[in-house]
């Protein structure tokens, strides 16, 4: 069903579900042109646009940073900045990064320290993704004209082969790259001053190193890519479904959870694949090469509890479906952020 | 660090092959019953959440009916009450409240409508947290009460504990066990056997349900919220149905006894008392209502101030309203897949009855989980 845009855009349109789709399709690609060859350009929506040049790749995605707190347990908002940009060009199969661009605006009157903070977090977490920010721009507004601090980032990569969301087939694998929730959940805690911080930590980090490992490990063998940010796994594989034109089924024992996530989200009422990581992907694998993709990101340090944890059907074509392990449902997406419920 | 085995695979009550067996269980009880649909109604949004979270209709007996009745106290919560909020709003005064009460639309506004135009609402977690907030400004502010006796419990230990003389209550706050009466009696609803929330248990203790199975004949058990637990209760449900035999059977044992919290019930009859009142969609309820005591009248914010309603009537109220059927989704007697506006004109985004506000909304439960589309069974558990 093709959902009608409202006359004010709301802040659900900005959460990663179906609204902000239905923003994306109704304004931004109006009058959008299709690319031609393969190229992925607006109206693919993916998570960069792909341009060929020579025998090659070329590989742009770009992404803005609010997030509230700025410095949250286990990360911060530089980092979340690198890693957000880092992680769609690796989506896209790029993984080696050429350069990055950084812009930043701030909030008159923002602390110094907070913001030298934050360069030094840019700058570490480029170290460890390989990633060099080649040009940037400053600007200042004033006091009330936005919160605090915006960071936008601009990734550019060369690849010989892209990996588009839309490749999964019937019988192929899913896997997740590690425990599920833990960024959102953080962050949700720390922002609701919900007291159960202590033990929670984004996952916040570029994984383009682990993504690189597994993309060698069986080479042709991984379809479809995508990280499950904003509107967690829940959205990420229904795009999935509905780009690749499958069905899912996801087995709920089978998912990575911390003991801490899990206590949060059952505590807070909050259904984990609605919940955002910044340092998680979800690789579609052909079945024969699952094993082998599955042991070597397991192999490396942010993918030790990397699982396989649903299969694509050709049963009920863009749905995800739930396996309980009690019973089977539907998952949904959801309209806006994920709220604690209250009683 | 990841668990071994999964996400839930440890956490007690919810061992998948026990749940096979009390599936299979029932599918042979509702078999022996041999009528079809057998109708049973839970009173509890917390119930539905489970059976819809972790997928149970897909395993239940085509020939079982599990019907969600009245059990969200925010969806119940009637539009005069939801009134009388909106009404102080305007007037000035601050107001605290649960998060999913401020979407809850009354005769022409919501709480979040006044906010949009300039009114003091706050979102609380608790009642403490209401208490709190008072304690830190100076201006008054009244406390909007909802929830069964689970929180109405909590409302009378704030009001019991001294709270400052700028925190008012304004108590829309409602009593379970009189609408099972009301739904009993209902003609359309067929209900054979209730399923009763563990919680509210706790504080009511289960003895409070015998005078019901006597007066009605109908079984009621008590049941937890975990799937075991609301498979185990089916069971027994099921049982007590093909064996003709109405009785109170207490399956929550690990919390609930038959005398129940005695010192909490002390405390809520201490500052409530009950009246008869309106719930949304399903009845005047008599005794459903709980309101302060006239002792306590210094807090009641229906005594402390001027609530002028007549103000709200510059507003049209708006259409979709009439075509909403929350109320019998509610009683039990439809479905939200049998609402025309169901994730169409109403959807969690933009409410148009309560049910879908609430997190305890059948119609908001059914959405968030897709509805109970027929996914047969356990399916194909994924290959590994």
């Amino acid at each position: 069903m093709q959902s009608v845009l409202d006359d004010r855009i709301t802040l659900k349109y900005g959460a990663g579900g179906q609204s902000m789709r239905t923003l994306i399709q109704q304004v931004f690609l109006d009058g959008v042109r299709q690319h031609a060859d393969g190229e992925l350009g607006l109206s693919a929506m993916d998570d960069g646009a792909a341009l060929r040049v020579g025998d090659q790749w070329l590989v742009v995605t770009t992404d803005s940073h609010v997030i509230h707190p700025i410095f949250f347990p286990g990360g911060d908002i530089g980092r979340l900045a690198v890693s957000g940009t880092v992680n769609d060009l690796a989506m896209m199969g790029a993984t080696d990064v050429l350069a990055l661009t950084c812009a930043v605006i701030i909030e008159e009157g923002f602390s110094r320290a907070d913001l030298v903070r934050i360069q030094r977090s840019l700058r570490e977490t480029c170290e460890e993704a390989g990633a060099v920010i080649v040009t940037g721009d400053t600007k200042v507004m004033g006091k009330g004209e936005l919160d605090g601090i915006v960071l936008n980032t601009t990734g550019v990569a060369m690849t010989a082969r892209v990996v588009p969301d839309s490749g999964l087939q019937p019988g192929d694998r899913l896997i997740v790259t590690g425990t599920l929730g833990d960024h959102g959940l953080a962050v949700m805690a720390r922002r609701h001053g919900l007291m159960l911080d202590g033990d929670l930590h984004s996952d916040v980090a570029p994984i383009n190193r682990l993504v690189r490992a597994a993309l060698d490990a069986a080479p042709g063998a991984i379809v479809a890519m995508k990280d499950p940010t904003r509107g967690g796994v829940a959205s990420a594989l229904h795009e999935m479904a509905a780009k690749s034109h499958v069905g899912i089924t996801l087995d709920e024992m089978a998912l990575p959870v911390t003991q801490q996530a899990r206590a949060a989200s059952e505590l807070l009422g909050i259904d984990l694949l609605h919940v955002a990581n910044e340092g998680k992907a979800i690789l579609g694998v052909r079945p024969e090469a699952a094993g082998a993709v599955l042991e070597a990101v397991r192999a490396h340090p942010l993918g030790r509890d990397a699982a396989i944890v649903g299969t694509c059907t050709d049963e009920r074509i863009g749905a995800v479906i739930l396996d309980t392990g009690f019973g089977r449902r539907l998952v949904t997406e959801i309209e806006g952020d994920p709220l604690p419920r209250i009683c | 660090m990841a668990s071994n085995g999964g996400a839930f695979a440890e956490l007690k009550f919810r061992d998948p092959a026990r749940a096979r067996a009390l599936s299979e269980t029932l599918a042979r009880l509702t078999g022996e019953i041999g009528r079809s649909p057998v109708s049973i109604m839970h009173v509890c949004g917390s119930h539905e959440q489970a059976i819809a979270r972790f997928g149970l209709r897909a395993t239940l007996p085509k020939s079982l009916n599990v019907i969600m009745g009245p059990g969200c106290p925010v969806c119940i919560t009637d539009v005069p009450e939801v009134d009388e909020g909106v009404a102080l709003a305007r007037q000035g005064v601050r107001i605290a409240t649960y998060g999913d009460m401020i979407r809850v639309p009354g005769t022409v506004m919501s709480l979040a409508d006044v906010q949009a135009r300039g009114a003091k609402v706050d979102i609380v977690y608790s009642v403490a947290q209401a208490v709190d907030l008072a304690r830190q400004i100076e201006e008054p502010l009244v406390f909007f009460a909802t929830g069964f006796e689970t929180t109405a419990v909590a409302t009378a230990a704030a009001v019991l504990g001294d709270p400052p003389a700028n925190f008012f209550v304004l108590s829309a706050h409602k009593y379970i066990p009189p609408v099972m009466e009301i739904v009993a009696e209902m003609p359309d609803t067929r209900v054979e056997g209730f399923l009763a929330a563990g919680h509210a248990a706790t504080i009511t203790g289960w003895g409070i349900f015998e005078r019901f199975v006597e007066r009605h004949k109908l079984p009621v058990v008590v049941a937890g919220f975990e799937p075991l637990d609301i498979l185990a209760g089916l069971v027994k449900l099921t049982e007590l149905i093909r064996d003709g035999q109405p009785s109170v059977e207490n399956m929550y044992p690990r919390c609930v006894t038959k005398a129940g919290n005695l010192r909490a019930q002390e405390q809520l009859w201490k500052v409530f008392r009950p009246i008869g009142g309106r719930w949304r969609g399903i009845a005047h309820v008599p005794n459903g209502n709980l309101r302060l005591r006239d002792e306590w009248s210094h807090i009641d914010a229906r005594q402390q101030f001027d609530i002028d309603l007549n103000a709200l009537w510059d507003y049209a109220p708006p259409l979709l309203v009439q075509s909403c059927i929350c109320g019998d989704i509610m009683a039990g007697i439809k479905s939200p897949t049998d609402c025309a506006l169901f994730g169409r004109d109403c959807v969690p985004g933009s409410p148009v009855g309560a049910c879908m506000v609430s997190s305890e909304g059948t119609c908001k439960i059914w959405h968030q989980y897709g509805g109970h589309p027929d996914l047969g069974g356990y399916g194909a558990v994924c290959a590994r």
